[in-house]
């Protein structure tokens, strides 16, 4: 699914990502942890083809080498990034901008685009299936929308939206236990042998719910440590120091 | 040579003009020039009189220069005032009568006019150059006793109208390009609304500048008698040329006791090319008239094309609670300029208006919103409410506020807000990692900017519309 080889990222000739080396098959969850400013955003940035920075290294998405294809193409082929901080985009309705969106991917893959009432039909099923309230789809795109309002909102996007490939950066920070709830069963309700995640999160506690097949750490633009479930656990009790 | 012409049509969608044989006036600005047009519209004298007085007052008078966008000298003496397609010379009583390389032109323009009749509801006066070929629904507007005429033909049937009102918001004397349109107005609409009758339609003209070097003088007057309604629309484009032709109409509106006219504008004529050469000079005169109590006059525009935009639809609140709208969104991209806003003169107690003022700039385009809020000392608890914002995309174009507010009396309330923004990088990285382009992104977000203002827009209008906006700024982000 996606193959990373010695990576390395810089923007304005401050040095990021230093030689990272990744390889998520087709189903796999992969977990990415560490420390403030060790380069977890940069990494999601990156794969997701967010101009600005100077790459070396390989990015392979499904065989292909992702170099010279611009964000939307990416979008297209099947990358979701699930932003940090979603953006705010004022006068542009939620529902329109999400059919806008899908209508695009579909119309790159060669499929038939949809017609408001089978989007809004599509919509109405995965909002109650992960339990968010649909008004907020008609309101304005993240304008005024809580922080919890604006990360269920990506999550929703993501079902809609189906990609093969889904990073969520950080989307759990700040979340109350039932928002981390929503998030976590968006992301178990669509794992399937197809599709892979790669989960940025400075915390253990969204592992709790989101069962990963592995955990990297990240530290100084490297991946240091790579395990399973019980990394993130080791990592909660001893913090990232101990591993560096 | 020939694909550099290719290359520059295909920029311009509705670059192309029709070959139909034209009678001209003689080039240049005269007294014999104005009979030749009077005479040829078969006018009354007092009519003639009264262009002539017109042009006599022109003469004493200069054109104005304190707009920001200035333009090369325009050479009055070098343009023809007045061209007809022949075609139309003996007038046709029904669309088959129509020219059909007329209806192809609008076809190609995307108003099929038949069909527009059917499925629309839009009865449309078509005015090619200066003279309306087409005037659909008319019995049905006929019944209700509204006139929806071209204002040569209301200035001989209707001519108590026309003289009690023609003149009577945009006095002849009122500035040079007015002046200059009394005088030498070709052709134009003409609405009236008996008391207490609501339109049942959307009325529509759609504007063509097609002959040479033909400065277009179009004349409107709508007049909405006592307690009735009327929405009228206006949609512009025209085909491309080098030389800069003027456009300076005037329109009129009329709003007595209990009476609404809306009136929306979508203009996208010629810009000009990538470089700045060429394009239309919209230098344009609108204005509206609340003479009766509790009556409303609301403007709304989308100004995208021409090579400049100098116009200001106005509202004069005489009636006691009377209330004036202008919203607006100016964009201008390329060489583009544009200097455009609204006078809201509030002469009733109780008088209210409000602006909403949208200016996007891309390219090396400047766009000034200038605009006066003037309320009397009768004006008694008068309110205003102003909001201008201006998106700035890149870092060659210029955005500027000028709000004039004259105030004379202590029980007024005036607000004003206006905000400047550059459109936002991590918008558009949100958007393109959603899949969409750069173009499509631009649209979503500029469309979102002017929300505001598209939804004020009647349904048909508003889709037109929001396409524009996203066409005339593609190419503009890199």
């Amino acid at each position: 699914m996606l193959e990373i080889k010695n990576l390395k990222a810089s923007i304005n000739e401050r040095s990021i990502l230093k030689g990272l080396n990744l390889h998520i098959k087709p189903g796999e969850l992969h977990a990415i942890m560490g420390p403030n400013g060790s380069g977890k955003s940069t990494l999601a940035n990156v794969l997701s083809g967010k101009k600005g920075y100077e790459i070396t290294g390989e990015i392979n998405f499904e065989g292909e080498s992702l170099k010279a294809v611009s964000v939307e193409e990416r979008a297209q082929k099947g990358i979701f990034l699930a932003f940090q901080y979603p953006l705010e985009i004022p006068g542009v309705n939620t529902n329109n901008f999400l059919k806008t969106s899908l209508n695009s991917i579909l119309k790159a893959k060669g499929k038939k685009e949809l017609d408001t009432l089978s989007f809004l039909k599509l919509v109405k099923e995965k909002s109650s299936e992960l339990g968010i309230d649909e008004k907020i789809l008609s309101r304005q795109l993240n304008v005024g929308f809580s922080g919890g309002e604006k990360k269920k909102n990506e999550i929703l996007q993501m079902k809609i939206l189906d990609p093969n490939l889904s990073i969520l950066d950080e989307t759990d920070s700040g979340l109350d236990i039932d928002a981390l709830k929503i998030i976590a069963k968006g992301v178990n309700s669509s794992r399937d042998d197809k599709k892979s995640f790669l989960v940025i999160t400075h915390y253990q506690r969204l592992l709790e719910y989101i069962k990963p097949d592995f955990v990297h750490v990240l530290s100084d633009g490297k991946i240091v440590r790579t395990g399973c479930g019980e990394l993130a656990e080791e990592l909660e009790k001893t913090g990232y120091k101990k591993i560096n | 040579m020939r694909q550099q012409e290719l290359e520059k049509a295909k920029d311009y969608k509705y670059g192309f003009t029709t070959d139909i044989e034209s009678i001209r006036a003689p080039k240049g600005l005269n007294e014999e020039v104005i009979k030749f047009i009077s005479n040829i519209k078969k006018e009354p004298k007092w009519m003639l009189e009264w262009r002539l007085k017109a042009f006599n007052r022109l003469k004493s008078i200069k054109e104005p220069n304190w707009q920001k966008p200035k333009y090369p000298k325009i050479d009055y003496q070098n343009l023809y005032y007045y061209s007809a397609p022949k075609s139309a010379k003996d007038k046709p009583k029904s669309l088959d009568e129509v020219d059909p390389k007329l209806i192809e032109t609008y076809k190609k323009l995307g108003i099929p006019l038949k069909e527009q009749e059917k499925l629309a509801g839009v009865a449309v006066d078509a005015v090619f150059d200066s003279v309306s070929v087409a005037t659909t629904f008319k019995d049905k507007l006929t019944e209700k006793g509204i006139i929806f005429c071209p204002i040569s033909e209301a200035i001989q049937k209707h001519p108590d109208l026309v003289k009690k009102y023609l003149g009577s918001v945009i006095p002849i004397t009122d500035h040079y390009f007015a002046t200059l349109n009394s005088a030498v107005f070709t052709d134009g609409s003409f609405v009236y609304i008996p008391e207490g009758v609501r339109c049942p339609m959307e009325l529509s003209t759609y504007f063509r500048i097609n002959a040479s070097e033909t400065g277009q003088f179009e004349r409107t007057l709508i007049i909405a008698d006592k307690g009735s309604y009327v929405s009228y629309l206006e949609g512009c484009t025209a085909p491309m040329r080098d030389e800069n032709q003027l456009h300076a109409a005037n329109v009129e509106l009329v709003a007595l006791d209990d009476a609404e006219i809306k009136y929306s504008t979508v203009q996208n004529w010629y810009p000009g090319d990538k470089d700045g050469k060429g394009g239309i000079y919209n230098f344009v005169t609108k204005r509206g008239l609340c003479k009766g109590k509790n009556s409303k006059i609301s403007w709304t525009q989308v100004e995208t094309g021409s090579a400049i935009t100098w116009k200001y639809p106005s509202c004069i609140l005489k009636g006691d609670n009377s209330v004036g709208e202008f919203y607006s969104i100016a964009i201008t991209n390329n060489y583009q300029k544009a200097d455009t806003g609204t006078k809201m003169i509030h002469l009733g107690k109780n008088t209210k208006s409000k602006i909403i003022s949208k200016g996007i700039s891309a390219g090396h385009a400047d766009n000034t919103y200038r605009g006066l809020v003037d309320i009397n000392k009768n004006a008694l608890n008068a309110r205003n409410y102003t909001q201008c914002d201006s998106l700035l995309m890149g870092n060659k174009c210029g955005a500027h506020t000028v709000p004039y507010i004259k105030n004379k009396n202590s029980s007024s309330t005036i607000e004003h807000e206006a905000t400047t923004s550059k459109i936002n990088e991590d918008q558009l990285y949100y958007c393109n990692q959603r899949g969409l382009n750069q173009e499509e992104s631009v649209g979503l977000i500029v469309n979102g900017f002017c929300k505001e203002v598209l939804q004020q827009l009647p349904m048909e209008f508003a889709v037109e519309a929001q396409k524009l906006v996203g066409i005339s700024l593609e190419g503009s982000v890199g």
